[in-house]
C-alpha cells in the first residue's frame, strides 16, 4: 500500500481560551516521505505537533493511522504508535556518554545489570546505519558539538523503531557543515522509508530534503507545495501571507457570503 | 561513527579534539560543505578519536587525556603521594605499620558517612544532616542496646533504619515538596542533633561494652598473615578476571576493547599497591576488619552507580532533570532514595565512630564532621555541580584527610593549623576541578 498515509490529519482544531490556534487543519504524511511544515512565528506549527505526539491533544478532527482512526491523548499512545518526536531542546544528559544517552531510560540489562557491551555494539550498529560521525560513542554529551549532539538524538527517536519522526527544528542554530549533517541524516531516515515531518524556518534546508510543504498561516492550512515545481517565493509568500492582497480578499470574502 | 576506522589514524589528532568547541564555531569541513554534503559521510574526520591498538594507544591515550584536562583521580593519588613522602622525611613514624593500621580504621567512619554524599552530590545536591544523623544513630544504638538492653543486632538494626528514614524525610520534602535540599538538610542537622542530646538525655556519655559487636568493627583484627594476603589476591584476580572476561566479551562482538598489555598494567599497578597494604598491615596486627567494611561497601556501591539502572538514573538526574523525566525516570523516587542511602551510610558511619571512640557522647556527629565528610568526597574528584564523580572519591579524600591530621599529630601540631591545612586542600582541589573542566572545555571535553 505505498499511497496508504502513515499519518492523516483531518479537520483538526484546537482552540485554547479565547484564541483558535488551529482551525480544520489537513495533513497527509507517507513512508518514505519528508512533509515540512513551515509557517511564521504563531502560525500553529508547534500546537500542531503537539497534537500529533500526544501532549496537547486536539479538540475537533480525525488523527488516522495507516487508514484507522486513532485516539492520540498521551504522548505515550504516540510512542506506542510508532511516532517519535526530537524537540527543540534535546533532552541529553551531558555527563553522560553517547550510548548511556541512546539507551538512557531503555537500558538494555544482563542479570539485572547494564549490558553495556551489548548496548555498545547496537549503538554502534544504529549509528553507523545512519552514517552518523561522532568522535567516539564512549565520550560525554558535552564534548560534542550542537550538530553532532542533534544526530545523537535522532538517531535515539529511532531506537523505538518509530515509523514516523517529527523533528522540530532540527538545524536552528547550527553551523552550515552540521547543518549538513542533520540533513543527511534527514534523507537516510527517507532512504530507510520512514516518514518524516519537518519543522523549519529555513527555506534552503526545506528545499533541500523536503518532497512536499505545507504551509500553516494564523492556523489554517494555507497550501501544500511540491519543492521541486514551486519557487521558493511562492512558498515565502505563503508563508507571509503576500498573496493576502485585494483580490484574494474579495474572494474570500464572497466566498464566505456564499455559504 | 563507521567500526572500521583507520587504524593508522593518528589517536590524537590535533589537541583541538572533537568537533570544534560548540556550534558556532563551524568546523573548517570539506570545502564543498553545502546543505547536502553526500560525500562527507565516506571520508573519515581526521578529528575523530581513533584508538590505536595495543599498548602504544593507550599511553597515547593517557597523555591525550592529561593534556584536555581529564585528570581523573591522577591529582589526589599525586597529592596523597606527596602528603606521604612530606610526613615520612619529618617523622620516619608515619609509614610505620602501626601508623598506616591507624589510619585504615580512622577514615573508616568519616569515609562512610562520605560515600552518602557522594550519592548526594552525583544528583548535585548536598546534605548537611549527615553528621547529626551519625550521632543520632549512635545515640539510638547506645540508648537500645546499653541502657535499655535490647538485642546488640536489633539495635544495630534500629540505629541503620533511623538513619535511612530520616533521609527519606529529607528527600520526601526536598523531590516532593520542593523545599531546596541546602534548607532541608540544614533544619536536620540543628533538629537531630537536638534530638540525639534529648535521647541521650542527662547521662551524657553511654559507653559501648568492649567485648561488643560494635565495638569489634573497629577493634578487630584478622592476625593471620594468609588473610591480608588472601584479601589481596582475591581482590587483584577478582579486577583481573573481571577485565579480561569483558574484554574477551567486546572483542567477540566486534568492538573495541582493551588490549592485554593494558589489563596487566593495570593489574600490575593494582598489584603493587594492594600487597604492599598486605605487608604493611601484617607487619603490625594484620587486616583491620574495619578497612575490610569500608572496601566491601565502596565495591559494592561503585558497582551500583556504574553498572545498575539505579545507579546510571542518579547520574543523568545529576546531568539534566528534563532529560531524566522524558525519559521515563521516576524523579522523586531516585531523589527520596538518594537521600535516604546518605542517611543509611551516614548512620553506618557513626556507628564505626562511635565504635572506635567506645561510646555514644553528646559530641558525636558535631565538630567538623560533616565538613569533612563533604570535603573527602570533593577532594577526591566528585564534582559539587552533579553527574560526575565516583564513589572512590570518599576513600582518595579521605585518605588525604586522614594522612594530615594522621602526620600532623605525629609531629605534634596544634588542631589550629590542621584545620588550615586542610582547609587549603580542599581549596587546592576544588581549584584543579575548575581548572581542569575550563581545559576540557576548550579542548571540546566539557
Amino acid at each position: 500500500m505505498p499511497n496508504e498515509p502513515v499519518l492523516a490529519l483531518r479537520g483538526i482544531s484546537k482552540r485554547f481560551g479565547a484564541v483558535q490556534a488551529l482551525t480544520d487543519i489537513h495533513l497527509e504524511v507517507r513512508a518514505g516521505e519528508v512533509v515540512a511544515l513551515v509557517g511564521d512565528n504563531g502560525a500553529g506549527k508547534s500546537t500542531l505537533v503537539k497534537a500529533i505526539a500526544g501532549v496537547g491533544p486536539a479538540d475537533e478532527g480525525v488523527l488516522a493511522w495507516q487508514g484507522k482512526p486513532v485516539e492520540i491523548a498521551r504522548p505515550h499512545d504516540a510512542q506506542d504508535l510508532g511516532i517519535a518526536t526530537v524537540y527543540q531542546d534535546l533532552a541529553l544528559c551531558d555527563n553522560i556518554d553517547v550510548v548511556g544517552n541512546l539507551f538512557l531510560g531503555r537500558e538494555i540489562l544482563r542479570a539485572g545489570v547494564l549490558d553495556e557491551v551489548e548496548m555498545e555494539r547496537r549503538a554502534r550498529e544504529l549509528l553507523s546505519t545512519l552514517s552518523i560521525r561522532i568522535p567516539s560513542v564512549r565520550i560525554p554529551i558535552a564534548s560534542l558539538s550542537g550538530g553532532q549532539r542533534q544526530t545523537v538524538a535522532i538517531a535515539r527517536s529511532m531506537l523505538g523503531e518509530p515509523k514516523l519522526v517529527i523533528l522540530d527544528e532540527p538545524t536552528a542554530a547550527l553551523g552550515v557543515e552540521q547543518t549538513a549533517q542533520v540533513l543527511d541524516l534527514v534523507e537516510r531516515l527517507r532512504e530507510r522509508g520512514l516518514a518524516v515531518i519537518l519543522i523549519s524556518h529555513n527555506m534552503a534546508d526545506v528545499k533541500a530534503v523536503a518532497d512536499r510543504v505545507a504551509v500553516l498561516r494564523l492556523g489554517r492550512n494555507n497550501g501544500i507545495f511540491d519543492v521541486r515545481t514551486t519557487s521558493q517565493e511562492e512558498i515565502i509568500s505563503a508563508i507571509t501571507g503576500a498573496t493576502d492582497n485585494a483580490v484574494t480578499r474579495r474572494k474570500a470574502r464572497s466566498g464566505e457570503a456564499a455559504k | 561513527m563507521s567500526t572500521r576506522l583507520d587504524k593508522t589514524n593518528d589517536a590524537h589528532g590535533g589537541e583541538g579534539t572533537g568537533g570544534g568547541g560548540g556550534s558556532n564555531k563551524a568546523p573548517a569541513g570539506p570545502a564543498d560543505a553545502g546543505p547536502v554534503a553526500k560525500d562527507a559521510v565516506t571520508v573519515v574526520d581526521p578529528r575523530l578519536l581513533v584508538r590505536q591498538e595495543g599498548f602504544k594507544g593507550y599511553l597515547n591515550e593517557f597523555v591525550r587525556k592529561m593534556r584536555s584536562g581529564d585528570l581523573g583521580a591522577v591529582p589526589v593519588i599525586v597529592g596523597i603521594a606527596v602528603i606521604w613522602a612530606v610526613f615520612q622525611w619529618k617523622d620516619s613514624a608515619f609509614l610505620s605499620p602501626k601508623n598506616l593500621s591507624d589510619l585504615s580504621i580512622l577514615i573508616g567512619g568519616t569515609g562512610m558517612i562520605s560515600v552518602g554524599i557522594v550519592f548526594v552530590l552525583l544528583l548535585g545536591e548536598i546534605d548537611l544532616s549527615v553528621g547529626s544523623v551519625s550521632g543520632l544513630a549512635a545515640a539510638t544504638l547506645a540508648v537500645l542496646n546499653v541502657r535499655e538492653g535490647v538485642p546488640e543486632g536489633v539495635a544495630v538494626i534500629a540505629a541503620l533504619a533511623v538513619g535511612a528514614a530520616l533521609g527519606a524525610v529529607h528527600g520526601f520534602f526536598f523531590a516532593r515538596i520542593g523545599v531546596p535540599a541546602f534548607v532541608v538538610t540544614l533544619a536536620g542537622l540543628l533538629a537531630w542533633n537536638g534530638l540525639m542530646l534529648q535521647v541521650l538525655g542527662t547521662t551524657g556519655t553511654l559507653g559501648i561494652d568492649d567485648d561488643s559487636f560494635v565495638r569489634m568493627l573497629t577493634d578487630h583484627y584478622f592476625s593471620q598473615l594468609i588473610a591480608a594476603y588472601g584479601a589481596a589476591t582475591v581482590a587483584v584476580a577478582g579486577f583481573f578476571l573481571a577485565q579480561f572476561l569483558d574484554s574477551r566479551r567486546r572483542k567477540a562482538v566486534g568492538i573495541p576493547s582493551r588490549p592485554l598489555s593494558e589489563i596487566l598494567v593495570r593489574t600490575a599497578v593494582l598489584a603493587v599497591i594492594v600487597y604492599a597494604v598486605a605487608w604493611r598491615l601484617n607487619e603490625y596486627m594484620g587486616l583491620p576488619l574495619a578497612l575490610v567494611i569500608f572496601v566491601a561497601v565502596l565495591v559494592t556501591l561503585d558497582f551500583v552507580v556504574r553498572r545498575t539502572p539505579y545507579g546510571r538514573k542518579v547520574i543523568a538526574l545529576g546531568g539534566s532533570v528534563e532529560a531524566a523525566r522524558r525519559a521515563g525516570i521516576n524523579v522523586v523516587a531516585v531523589r527520596i532514595s538518594v537521600f535516604a542511602i546518605s542517611g543509611l551510610m551516614a548512620a553506618f558511619g557513626g556507628l564505626m565512630i562511635a565504635s572506635r571512640i567506645g561510646s555514644a557522647s553528646q559530641q558525636a556527629g558535631t565538630g567538623n564532621l560533616l565538613m569533612e565528610a563533604i570535603a573527602a568526597a570533593v577532594i577526591g574528584g566528585t564534582s559539587l555541580f552533579g553527574g560526575r564523580g565516583s564513589v572512590w572519591s570518599a576513600m582518595l579524600g579521605m585518605l588525604v584527610i586522614g594522612s594530615i591530621s594522621s602526620g600532623m599529630n605525629l609531629l605534634g601540631v596544634a588542631n589550629s593549623v590542621q584545620y588550615m591545612i586542610t582547609g587549603a586542600v580542599l581549596l587546592a582541589a576544588v581549584v584543579i576541578d575548575s581548572v581542569s573542566r575550563r581545559t576540557q572545555r576548550s579542548a571540546g571535553r566539557g
